[in-house]
């Protein structure tokens, strides 16, 4: 199978390179930059609290946008570009393909994200002088980071294979809030005690991939410590996350007569 | 008796049209024919006839309404039968942000090759298909006929057994067109079977085994070009200059056409010494007589009718 | 484009754009001008609650946070001086980014300053000041800082010895916390209000933070209690002086010709004291060196 989903893989992240897409480092180095000269001014003390508070919330927000604008377009654009044709004819599964997409995206995604880590460890000893061991909790939730890119990049995805960049940016965007607040909305359903509100909020709750697991930038500003239990838990929230969608998406993109 | 190179049974294909989707528009009717193995088989029709949608169907692009093929005697929903197929889309498009190099390179790889196959390979039909000088320069900067080159030869480079080309010739000056005729020649003396559609009627009967013409959605005949034109009762043309001053024959000048100072007339044979008969009696000088070959163009116009009906449109409601 | 159209848009492109900025700035500069009366009077806060905040943060909590920081800092920053000044955003700024941020200690800190000085050094509000330290006692309890800010605000501000002496002692049981909460927690209980109690609880205010507008009120403090110790000083040695030579001294200077000081004493900014008809020393006009109001005379409290 490799020899199916790894070429698709390296060609997507080809593209993302060519599409210049990791010109944005140079946006977040900007943004490091700035936050590492500013930040003494704005209050002794905190400053190690502040740089990693704000690259963490940076590699997010940067990846997210990417991960939903590229997302959207990964089988689309082929689609549409008809570039999808000559590819299909050679001896390759549309489930292969699709996999192929998703991994290339993430390569991408990861790539990105480890010269982001880079940057943030050189704003960190900059203004910090140099690394505590607590520092090591602020991998784990750059890898927590990671897999929330992965679910946003399936999600994207698998509405790629069926509806146009707009509707599927829609939907991506509105399913992660939905999943961002999760909790809040399972906590409002209990609240209100009412058996109908409360079985909407429960299925939505189990339905909608909680993204709120993942968020660890809060502990790890601080120097806090994330329990074990949780990376493998989250690690297999996610996989079998993805493993749901990438079979949805496989379903609907077999049966699609493409124009 | 082999087994055929590409077997067509019964091939039908609707789509859904209208706003609400509703009504369906037959494309293709039950299309049976067969290509043998080492033919080069021509795939004639007009615009919306249902050509591509046929090779769309063969490479699993869409899927069918109902009937089969086979190529080579594997179902075309078996992934791996694609390992003997070459494919040239219509109007093909790649990635833009590739070289043509790079293209090819990528597309080998789904084939099972060492890197420094790979590399040979990708070189050489670089160079057979004229593009070896260009092989690193991104695709977006290709004209169409250097696309149209760089897509053949992503469909050629495995060696397969059988090359499915749409529309091969379009795009590409006379230059152009004359290498892709010797590169079909070249893949029938490989033993290759071409399965290739095209409305340029003239490359078709120059080129092709057998052909079939494909109307509406409908097959309206099989057979080598030759057979499918010799309906057509021969006709003379003459051609001649008409004398200053004297007037044709009514007949004979309705349906002369002039050019410059010529005169060319077509009748059929029985009426041809009768037609030079008149001429002489008003002293036109006769430049040439000769027997008219009936083309495929004709077949094809005769065939086909009307553009209005030519489309072919034929709607099913339900 | 033709070659001579195109170099006619370039160069009105270049003398236009700059002229248009121009005077897009100018503009702006007088929509400021104009809607700074408004908004001294009406200082507008979109969003007043933590949790509507933390709600729209979409997670990203601790970044608000810091944001809802800086903007604190700033407002005071850029007030901070003026005759008028009023703060009355300071509360809900430090309110928002202590709810995003339960842990965000510094904001704890800087509001038990100055959420509790009157105006126009701060909004005068130290029942807020104690809600928001009690919050970040309950968030961190292993910040023994918070505990002694807590008994700094009851001591200084309410008067409440009891309360103050208690939050000490709280502190004090936190194993990493130094032994002067402990210290402090037996001398408010004992002694109440001194002067030197007080010294005390600002000394290790100024030593204890590193924000430099912290520190910055804390030398304040510090010097306003020296100078008060030293008039206190000097009026007992006034007294002596009028005992001895039947007036009071107009001053220092003759008490010093008089052998009762070695050198002339100046207050913490240098500047000497003076002496009034009534024989009380008193501060120069000029000199920035502030006596804290209430703490003319703070109430002795007996057990």
């Amino acid at each position: 199978m490799n020899a199916t989903v790894g070429p698709v893989a390296i060609n997507t992240f080809r593209e993302a390179v060519r599409d210049r897409v990791l010109y944005n480092l140079v946006l977040f180095a900007l943004l490091m930059i700035g936050a590492a000269i500013l930040v003494g001014e704005i209050s002794i003390g905190i400053e190690r609290l502040v740089i990693i508070n704000l690259g963490l919330s940076a590699i997010s927000i940067f990846g997210l946008v990417m991960a939903i604008f590229i997302g959207v377009g990964l089988v689309y654009k082929e689609i549409e570009k008809r570039t999808l044709y000559s590819l299909l004819a050679k001896p390759i599964r549309r489930w292969q393909f699709l996999v192929g997409k998703f991994a290339g995206l993430l390569l991408t995604l990861g790539v990105n994200t480890i010269f982001m880590t880079l940057g943030l460890a050189a704003a960190l000893v900059y203004v910090g002088g140099h690394f505590v061991r607590s520092d090591a909790s602020i991998l784990v939730a750059i890898y927590f980071i990671l897999l929330e890119f992965a679910l946003v990049t399936a999600l994207a995805m698998f509405f790629s294979c069926f509806s146009s960049p707009m509707l599927s940016t829609l939907f991506t965007l509105g399913i992660y809030i939905t999943g961002v607040f999760a909790d809040d909305i399972h906590g409002i359903g209990e609240f209100t005690k009412n058996p109908a509100v409360l079985a909407i909020t429960r299925t939505l709750y189990y339905l909608v991939p909680n993204f709120h697991n993942f968020n660890a930038i809060d502990t790890v500003a601080h120097g806090g410590a994330i329990p074990f239990s949780l990376v493998w838990q989250n690690t297999l929230y996610a996989a079998l996350y993805i493993a749901l969608l990438l079979v949805a998406g496989s379903a609907v993109f077999s049966g699609r007569n493409l124009k | 008796m082999s087994t055929p190179a590409i077997e067509i049974l019964g091939l039908t294909k609707d789509f859904p049209v209208g706003f609400w989707r509703k009504r369906m528009r037959r494309s293709l009717d039950n299309l049976t024919f067969q290509v043998e193995e080492g033919e080069v088989f021509g795939f004639l029709g007009p615009n919306g006839a249902g050509k591509t949608t046929t090779m769309k169907l063969l490479m699993g692009l869409i899927f069918p309404t109902s009937g089969t093929a086979r190529v080579r005697g594997r179902s075309i929903d078996d992934v791996q039968m694609h390992r003997e197929i070459g494919y040239l889309p219509e109007q093909p498009y790649f990635y833009d942000y590739l070289t043509a190099r790079e293209l090819l390179d990528y597309y080998a790889r789904f084939s099972n090759y060492s890197k420094a196959e790979r590399r040979e390979r990708v070189g050489r039909f670089l160079e057979r298909v004229g593009l070896a000088a260009a092989g690193n320069v991104q695709l977006r900067k290709f004209s169409k006929g250097m696309l149209q080159r760089a897509g053949i030869a992503q469909a050629i480079l495995h060696d397969p057994a059988v090359v499915i080309l749409d529309e091969p010739m379009s795009g590409l000056d006379p230059v152009g067109r004359r290498e892709v005729r010797d590169i079909i020649l070249d893949l029938k003396k490989q033993g290759r079977t071409v399965f290739f559609s095209t409305h340029i009627l003239s490359d078709a009967e120059m080129l092709c085994d057998r052909v079939a013409v494909l109307a509406g959605g409908k097959l309206q005949g099989v057979g080598a070009p030759g057979e499918i034109v010799s309906m057509k009762a021969h006709a003379m043309e003459i051609l001649f200059e008409a004398r200053e001053g004297r007037a044709l024959p009514a007949a004979l000048a309705k349906n002369a056409t002039r050019i410059g100072g010529r005169c060319r007339v077509e009748v059929p044979e029985e009426a041809l010494y009768g037609a030079l008969e008149q001429l002489r009696n008003c002293e036109a000088r006769i430049l040439s007589v000769s027997p008219v070959h009936p083309t495929l163009e004709d077949y094809f116009f005769r065939l086909v009718g009307s553009p209005a009906t030519s489309r072919g449109l034929e709607e099913i409601s339900r | 484009m033709s070659h001579l159209s195109q170099t006619r848009a370039l160069w009105a492109a270049l003398a236009g754009v700059p002229l248009l900025f121009a005077a897009i700035a100018a503009l702006q500069m007088k929509i400021d001008a104009g809607t700074r009366a408004y908004m001294e009077e009406n200082e507008e806060l979109l969003l007043r609650s933590g949790s509507a905040v933390r709600k729209m943060s979409l997670g990203y909590d601790s970044l608000l946070a810091d944001l809802y920081w800086t903007r604190a800092v700033q407002y005071y920053g850029s007030r901070a001086g003026f005759a008028n000044a009023k703060f009355g955003l300071l509360w809900p700024l430090l309110d928002i980014a202590t709810t995003l941020d339960p842990k965000l200690i510094v904001a704890y800190r800087f509001g038990a300053i100055f959420l509790s000085e009157p105006s126009p050094a701060g909004a005068g509000r130290p029942d807020l000041a104690v809600e928001l330290v009690k919050r970040g006692i309950a968030e961190n309890p292993d910040d023994w800082n918070l505990n002694g800010d807590l008994g700094f605000l009851y001591y200084w501000w309410m008067r409440d010895y009891p309360n103050s002496a208690a939050a000490y002692l709280q502190g004090s049981k936190n194993p990493k916390a130094p032994s002067w909460l402990k210290i402090m927690a037996a001398r408010v209980a004992e002694k109440g209000g001194s002067l030197d109690t007080s010294r005390m609880i600002w000394s290790e205010i100024y030593q204890s933070t590193q924000d430099k507008k912290i520190r910055d009120r804390a030398m304040e403090m510090l010097r306003g209690l020296k100078a008060r110790e030293d008039e206190t000083e000097l009026d007992e040695l006034a007294q002596a002086y009028k005992n001895r030579f039947g007036h009071f001294p107009d001053s220092t200077k003759a008490m010093l010709d008089a052998g009762m000081l070695r050198a002339i004493p100046v207050d913490p900014a240098g500047y000497p004291y003076v002496f009034g008809p009534d024989g009380k020393s008193s501060l120069v006009p000029i000199s920035p060196v502030v006596i804290p109001p209430d703490l003319k005379a703070p109430p002795e409290v007996s057990k």
